[in-house]
């Protein structure tokens, strides 16, 4: 470094140095995979490429072809039907079960644990559990007809029509207990006052819970949407091991469509532009959430 | 018992045998019995012959005890030609287990350390764009990663899949090292820098020593992501080298050969055993782990 200038500390790149050569693993995360690799693949989805990235640029043409894939839109909706029931059923029973264990219930870590632990497994492990519990011929089912209820009908991995509602009830399995320990949390926040206050004015308590706690938990429900909403996008393990986006193409979903066209049938640029899209749904999602949640102060 | 004196946040039981209390622990059991089952399911189908869960219901307990599905799901399960059961993927999900927290919570320990502590210009922006990455879809970075793999050499090597968990495990344990950092008496680091102590002297001396409980949280989240991962294993390995949750996936769901559900059952619970299990122990810890790694989406 050059020393012209006495009366001034060293040159700026020099300052601190300790700390930036720190912050090399994160600058090279954020720019060259963060960021680098999703431009890399947004401008890929615009090209030819085959099994090879190419940049031979031919427009909207891998996005015409995804919109027209039957496998596409059939992702795309189960999707959405996966997404809206799972947020309103993450929400309401992740809700309901932190109310019932804020009621000063004994046992309260013992019940803790139990809806918790299927959290600590992975989507591969509870797909496979379900699976063979939905099996129609040994399981459930199974067990109602032999207990004398025969046209017992449980079996929703066998249908196109209802094998999305056996993805829903492993999900809800192995992640309301997150969204209830979050909620719990924000339960145990509020200020004893408040229900002292609701038990003086003769509120019952459902009512104080819907017309008081619910909207004084704002930022909790913001929270657990954020995440909830994060996760039915990356839904993809789940369904590889209890479905495997079968029976047909009946449960695909987009992130399953997106390696399979990267890794399995080397079409790369239909892979680019299906995750190009998930990125756009991402975007749509988190913007106006980032702008309500930071929007006046200063992000960080 | 019932204690109406202290303020609880909900309004209290009075008497045990209340409506309300029936109703509520009545509720409480069931979803218990809900969350309870496919562990229970799991647990007795591993322990049955093959005859006997032909012929019986899934939720009997079993009549003869065997640990011979254990065993085969261990060490004779087949995927594909390979007939070496599940052990495989277990050491191979160790060795990626164990460089890929130590790395991981190393590099993201000391950069928010520096985030907190030796804030430069740009610092913050990076910071932005490392919380915003976590949000961003796997998929629109696998395949860069698989070009950058390449370039380096570890493409289908487990050293791959440990640097693709370091880059993707630290926005997430950034974010809790930076807060954790920050709530430390700024009066002590200004001190530390008054005796001299510099930017590792402090991070090792005074901010590592105080900070226990943070590692903790930070090994608890990775251990439990990292073997749970599924996606970076069957995409940034091969078959030699497939984790435990992959090859999982292929012993059970494979399409030729004879279902052998108690088999497939104790592979599963093998695999799954090793999270539950620091789940158990570590309790509240492993809450506050995932509450915090739930941020990452």
């Amino acid at each position: 470094m050059n020393q012209t200038n006495h009366s001034k500390r060293p040159p700026q790149l020099f300052k601190n140095l300790s700390a930036k050569i720190a912050s090399i693993p994160m600058i090279l995360t954020t720019m060259v995979v963060f960021v680098g690799g999703t431009t890399w693949t947004v401008v890929h989805s615009f090209t030819n490429s085959k099994l090879l990235p190419k940049l031979n640029f031919v427009g909207l043409d891998q996005y015409e072809r995804l919109w027209s894939s039957r496998r596409w839109l059939i992702s795309i909706e189960n999707l959405a039907v996966f997404g809206f029931f799972s947020l309103i059923l993450m929400m309401v029973i992740g809700f309901f079960l932190a109310t019932l264990l804020d009621r000063k219930v004994r046992g309260e870590n013992i019940f803790r644990t139990i809806f918790l632990y299927p959290f600590a497994l992975s989507f591969i492990v509870t797909g496979l559990a379900w699976q063979w519990i939905l099996n129609p011929d040994l399981g459930l089912q199974q067990v109602m007809h032999d207990l004398g209820w025969t046209s017992f009908e449980f079996n929703p991995l066998n249908s196109g029509d209802t094998v999305i509602y056996g993805l829903l009830i492993a999900a809800m399995w192995q992640g309301t207990g997150l969204i209830m320990v979050i909620m719990l949390a924000g339960l145990r926040g509020i200020d004893d006052d408040i229900w002292k206050a609701a038990r003086v004015d003769g509120i019952g308590t459902v009512k104080t819970y819907i017309k008081i706690i619910i909207p004084m938990m704002r930022p909790v429900f913001v929270t657990a949407l954020v995440i909830v909403a994060s996760g039915i996008i990356k839904l993809y393990d789940l369904v590889v091991a209890l479905t495997n986006g079968g029976p047909g193409l009946s449960s695909e979903v987009p992130a399953k469509y997106v390696i399979n066209y990267m890794f399995r049938a080397q079409n790369l640029g239909q892979g680019f532009a299906a995750s190009t899209m998930m990125l756009v749904t991402v975007a749509i999602i988190l913007i106006p959430w980032a702008y309500l949640e930071f929007g006046g102060k200063d992000n960080g | 018992m019932a204690d109406a004196l202290t303020g609880p946040s909900g309004p209290p039981p009075k008497r045990i045998f209340s409506r309300t209390n029936i109703m509520l622990y009545g509720t409480l059991l069931v979803v218990s019995i809900y969350y309870l089952l496919p562990l229970y399911v799991m647990v007795v189908t591993s322990l049955k012959g093959m005859p006997e869960i032909r012929l019986g219901n899934i939720f009997a307990p079993p009549l003869e005890v065997t640990f011979e599905p254990w065993v085969k799901a261990w060490s004779e399960a087949c995927t594909g030609i390979n007939c070496d059961g599940l052990s495989r993927g277990f050491w191979n999900s160790v060795k990626i287990l164990v460089p890929s927290c130590a790395l991981s919570i190393a590099v993201a320990s000391v950069n928010g350390y520096a985030l907190a502590r030796w804030k430069f210009k740009g610092s913050e922006l990076f910071f932005s764009i490392l919380i915003v990455g976590a949000f961003i879809p796997y998929q629109t970075m696998l395949y860069p990663l698989v070009i950058i793999l390449r370039e380096l050499g570890l493409m289908g090597k487990l050293g791959g899949l440990v640097l693709v968990h370091t880059v993707f495990g630290m926005p997430i344990l950034t974010l809790l090292f930076r807060n954790y950092f920050a709530g430390i008496p700024e009066d002590l680091f200004k001190a530390a820098r008054v005796d001299g102590a510099g930017f590792w002297g402090i991070y090792f001396r005074i901010m590592l020593p105080m900070s226990l409980p943070i590692f903790v949280v930070a090994l608890i989240l990775q251990v439990t992501g990292i073997w749970n991962d599924f996606l970076f294993g069957v995409i940034y390995t091969k078959p030699a080298t497939y984790p435990m949750t992959v090859q999982l996936n292929n012993i059970v769901n494979s399409v030729q050969g004879i279902k052998e559900y108690n088999v497939n059952m104790a592979a599963t619970l093998l695999t799954g055993g090793v999270p539950l299990i620091l789940y158990f122990i570590s309790g509240k810890l492993f809450v506050r782990g995932i509450a915090a790694g739930a941020v990452k989406g």
